[in-house]
């Protein structure tokens, strides 16, 4: 729809342009300004071209962290988004239950980042942590330390336990959405569970879950805090994902050249595969906004 | 078809309803004839959604039970009782097509495919939806939303009862002339037992053979559009059916006569049987005729509507509203009275109609 | 006084509204007559300002203000939907324009009861919308916008949500109400009913098209063109295919008819003819009726009056008629028609005796 243009409201935004030009967009150009550059400490640059780039792309360490990054993303996603919808199906939707499921579905949202890290550093380790103790007492080798396995079930695990969470509340508020008069349609119709699901209550939640992909997907695969707290991206690098590898290589090797084309591709590739999931799951739901009103 | 045996009925939406005040739905006792079209008329809160929920099985009646052709579903869920509904808000599944939506009620009974086909494709024709059978249900108009979500009552061959609750609510007036005459075709052809739950007089009685009056919870008066036209078994019905509704005024009794202020209306033999606290008079506005003054009731006149067809003329009787109708091309004479006979006449005693015979 | 002139709103190359102008008086009440997506939401969104037209002016009191946003324009509006403030009372509900205009205590108060108690909120004051019925709602919407004191007052289908007989009680009770305030009001429905009861004026709309514009009542009886006349009809207008000859008009079935006095003056040829549901009669009135054998396609009983769907001449009419009529399906019946009631449109659609003076 349509608004008046009233001129006043630029001035509403102002500050909000002038934060987002100190915070994001100056920023982006300095990172831009060191990735065509070499620099030996002492404000001395030289121009290096494309050449960053070049050696980021053909280099084994990048490869290698961008896969893992990716498989991590893509295994979280599988396990969160079904995971998600089906407790957001089991919610109740009224009574006392609403309110406590809610806080309780709220309360992993609310712990700092490199407080989950903690939690789950202490909670997985084999002498005093709980996970880590029952299981290996009952016979189950763990050590995220040693075992790259260990340390990728943890990490995932991890993040199921803090995110899943937000999934379901974007499920479920999808799902209250819908008229009890298409429960009762579905039931004289003599339609499944199934069918209530896959007819009614999934593409009624087609746009939450487009919201939850996107957000998971991005904040996974920028995840940084948690598995550092935890692994510190061993062992070895098999939990090194790209942005732990960009700390690395920027405050750990002062490469500020690389780690600033690394930057760059990295927020190039997070775009791009926004920007894919968006067309394609608005385009498998191929719903067309409803148009309202005249 | 079935026909549908409402056994003394009473719901409370409370756990331990004490007095009547309680119940949402107080006692009804009534069948709906197996064919028959019936209306549930009656303001919001009148209990008229309760009843069809309960005949549905969404709402399990507190007591009472209900039975389709002598077998009792009180307990039965709604997808055992073989019923059909069509909502107010159109309820169609967006990501299917027309075709798959009839399909579905069939596809969910494991009915063979080429039966569902067939059928399918009868009732696309009745409902005149053939052209649109393969667009997405989504991007369809309200009324033929609405014309899917009856289609899919009638795939199945062996509904009990098609139940409506207010379905022409967000329909434009124009296509609810459409989809009155085709439903009221449908019931002529097929003869199913239906029961439209509304609030608008008009589509009540256009649609039903018998029509139920509802008030506070309770079944005032149940029956065909010219009973209750005619004779209002309370004034709420004379009230409620009719625009504007009957004229009720206050009276007292004058051997056979009603005494209003200064003037008798003769009763013609119904005045001895009234008896009761507070008496009135019941008289529909279609049969006021306006004369010059000096012959019956005078009325002050504080208003004329033309809607075109008639005019409404809004008037005082005493100090009681009264209105008349009075059709296109009629006089309206300065400072009229108003002329009624004795048989456009009802008198009510404590709101209930004082009866005619004996 | 608002002015409309040649207005015009095209949303992604389809045009919303097409060249609407009209001038709506002050202490008027104007009608916009039309079926859902004619256009009437998006009309009254350019006069409030909520929508920037993109062709034409909008004056109010002979100043421009196209363009100028809804905050800086003196507007009320009124919704379908029963929109209060749930947590406030009635009364704060209907003081809260008021108390953002800053108005002094004794005044908002005085002014608070006044609209109250013009629209019978009294008893209701220290209630919360959401315990009040929804007549009572709606009329807590009206009272707010009344208050306000607006020059232009915008009812979106105020009665729409609301019961039968409720809508029946406001609308008798609106045009009062809207008499006494002296703002400018814009009333949209889709119901020719509604429209003929609330009086006022009429504009009919069309594809986004203000097709007339006049007195209610003189545009239900003098349609300038078919649109017009069955957009403004319920139920709807029923139409005949006549050609004239001389002085006679001939019917799809053969039979020829005279022609009514007024329409003599007419040229030859091919005309449609409207008639109301009223005029079409199952029985002989006049000796102007002439007969037309008909099939019964559905019979509908309103209490009072019955609605016959007929076929007739490859027509599918509807005729309203007085009583209950006891006619079954599929009988074949006698029709009537009297052709002075006729609307005798071109066969573009235009009212043929557009031209002519109105006989008196």
């Amino acid at each position: 729809m349509e608004k008046t243009v009233n001129n006043k409201a630029w001035f509403m935004v102002l500050p909000v342009l002038v934060l987002v030009a100190f915070s994001a967009v100056i920023p982006l150009m300095t990172v831009v300004n060191y990735s065509v550059q070499d620099t030996f400490g002492n404000n001395q640059f030289f121009w290096a071209g494309t050449e960053w780039f070049v050696d980021l792309l053909a280099s084994e360490r990048f490869t290698d962290a961008l896969v893992r990054n990716l498989i991590f993303s893509f295994s979280i996603l599988a396990i969160q988004i079904p995971l998600g919808i089906f407790i957001a199906l089991c919610m109740p939707r009224k009574g006392w239950g609403v309110p406590v499921c809610l806080v309780l579905m709220a309360l992993p949202l609310l712990v700092p980042w490199n407080v989950v890290g903690t939690i789950w550093q202490v909670f997985g380790r084999a002498d005093i942590g709980l996970l880590g103790y029952v299981l290996n007492n009952i016979g189950i080798e763990y050590n995220y330390t040693q075992d790259p396995v260990a340390a990728w079930a943890t990490v995932i695990i991890m993040d199921v336990w803090h995110w899943t969470s937000l999934v379901v509340l974007l499920c479920y508020a999808g799902l209250v959405s819908i008229p009890e008069a298409y429960y009762q349609a579905a039931r004289i119709d003599g339609a499944s569970k199934w069918a209530i699901f896959r007819f009614i209550q999934l593409p009624k939640m087609h746009r939450v879950l487009l919201i939850a992909v996107l957000l998971r997907f991005m904040d996974s695969f920028m995840i940084y805090t948690e598995p550092f707290v935890v692994t510190g991206g061993g062992p070895g690098n098999s939990t090194t994902f790209l942005s732990i590898d960009l700390v690395k290589m920027a405050l750990g090797q002062f490469d500020l050249g690389p780690a600033a084309a690394m930057s760059l591709v990295y927020f190039l590739i997070i775009l791009v595969f926004s920007w894919v999931f968006y067309t394609v799951m608005t385009n498998v739901g191929a719903e067309k906004p409803e148009t309202k009103g005249e | 078809m079935a026909n549908i045996e409402l056994n003394h009925i009473r719901h409370a939406y409370m756990p331990n309803p004490q007095s009547k005040k309680d119940y949402a739905l107080k006692e009804v006792h009534h069948t709906f004839e197996d064919g028959g079209a019936y209306a549930l008329l009656g303001p919001s809160g009148c209990g008229k959604t309760t009843l069809l929920n309960i005949i549905s099985g969404l709402l399990r009646p507190s007591e009472g039970d209900l039975l389709f052709d002598g077998v009792s579903v009180r307990d039965l869920p709604t997808e055992a009782r073989n019923i059909a509904q069509v909502f107010q808000f159109p309820v169609v599944y967006d990501t299917m097509s027309v075709y798959d939506n009839l399909a579905f009620p069939l596809r969910n009974r494991g009915v063979e495919e080429r039966v569902v086909d067939e059928t399918v494709r009868h009732i696309l024709n009745i409902i005149d939806l053939e052209s649109k059978a393969h667009r997405k249900a989504q991007g369809l108009t309200a009324d033929e939303k609405q014309k899917i979500s009856l289609g899919r009552g009638l795939v199945r061959a062996d509904v009990n009862a098609i139940l409506f609750d207010e379905p022409l609510t967000v329909i434009d007036p124009h296509m609810k002339w459409v989809l009155r005459s085709q439903l009221k075709h449908l019931h002529k052809q097929f003869g199913y037992t239906m029961v439209y739950v509304t609030h608008d007089q008009t589509e009540a009685l256009t649609f039903a053979d018998k029509v139920v009056v509802m008030y506070e919870g309770e079944v005032v008066q149940i029956g065909t559009p010219n009973e209750l036209f005619q004779r209002p078994q309370h004034t709420f019905v004379g009230y409620f059916i009719g625009s504007p509704g009957m004229n009720v005024v206050p009276c007292t009794l004058e051997g056979d006569g009603a005494r209003i202020g200064e003037h008798v209306l003769p009763l013609n033999g119904i005045g001895r049987f009234g008896s009761g606290a507070s008496l009135e008079v019941g008289v529909r506005p279609e049969f006021v005729s306006l004369r010059p003054s000096g012959e019956g009731l005078p009325i002050q006149v504080q208003g004329v509507e033309d809607v075109g067809r008639y005019r409404i003329v809004r008037a005082k009787l005493d100090d009681h509203d009264f209105h008349a109708i009075v059709m296109e091309g009629e006089e309206i004479p300065e400072s009229p009275s108003a002329v009624i006979s004795a048989d456009n006449i009802n008198l009510y005693a404590d709101s209930w109609l004082v009866g005619r015979e004996g | 006084m608002l002015e409309l002139k040649g207005v015009g709103k095209v949303v992604g190359g389809v045009d919303h509204i097409k060249d609407v102008s009209m001038t709506l008086e002050p202490g008027s009440l104007n009608v916009l007559l039309g079926p859902t997506l004619s256009g009437k939401t998006t009309l009254m969104r350019l006069m409030a300002g909520l929508d920037k037209p993109t062709s034409g002016q909008v004056i109010v009191n002979g100043k421009d203000v196209t363009g100028h946003s809804v905050r800086k324009r003196d507007v009320a509006m009124v919704y379908q939907q029963f929109i209060n403030y749930p947590a406030l009372t009635v009364y704060e509900n209907i003081a809260s324009p008021l108390r953002i205009a800053g108005l002094p205590k004794a005044e908002l108060d005085r002014k608070v009861r006044e609209a109250a108690d013009l629209l019978k909120l009294t008893p209701y004051l220290e209630r919360t919308p959401l315990n009040l019925s929804g007549g009572q709602q709606q009329r807590t919407a009206l009272a707010r916008a009344l208050v306000k004191g607006a020059h232009l007052v915008l009812m979106d289908e105020p009665l729409a949500n609301l019961d039968y007989k409720l809508r029946e009680e406001l609308r008798a009770e609106l045009p009062k109400i809207f008499a006494e305030s002296g703002a400018v009001f814009v009333y949209a429905t889709t119901e020719p009913s509604e429209a003929l009861l609330l009086g006022g004026k009429t504009a009919t709309l069309h594809h986004g098209e203000v097709s007339q514009f006049g007195p209610t009542l003189e545009v239900y009886k003098r349609p300038n063109t078919l649109v017009t006349a069955q957009t403004f009809s319920d139920p709807p207008m029923n139409t005949l295919s006549i050609v004239k000859k001389g002085d006679v008009l001939e019917l799809p079935n053969g039979d020829q008819i005279p022609v009514a006095e007024n329409e003599k003056i007419l040229a030859d040829g091919p005309y449609i003819a409207g008639f109301r549901p009223h005029h079409l009669h199952l029985s002989k009135r006049t000796d102007h009726h002439f007969a037309l054998k008909g099939v019964v396609q559905v019979s509908e009983i309103t209490g009072s009056e019955s609605f016959i769907h007929v076929d007739c001449v490859g027509e599918t009419w509807v005729a309203l008629a007085h009583g209950i009529r006891n006619i079954e399906v599929d009988d074949e019946i006698e029709v009537f028609l009297d052709p002075r009631n006729f609307l005798v449109f071109e066969t573009n659609g235009r009212l043929a005796t557009l031209d002519m003076p109105v006989e008196a």
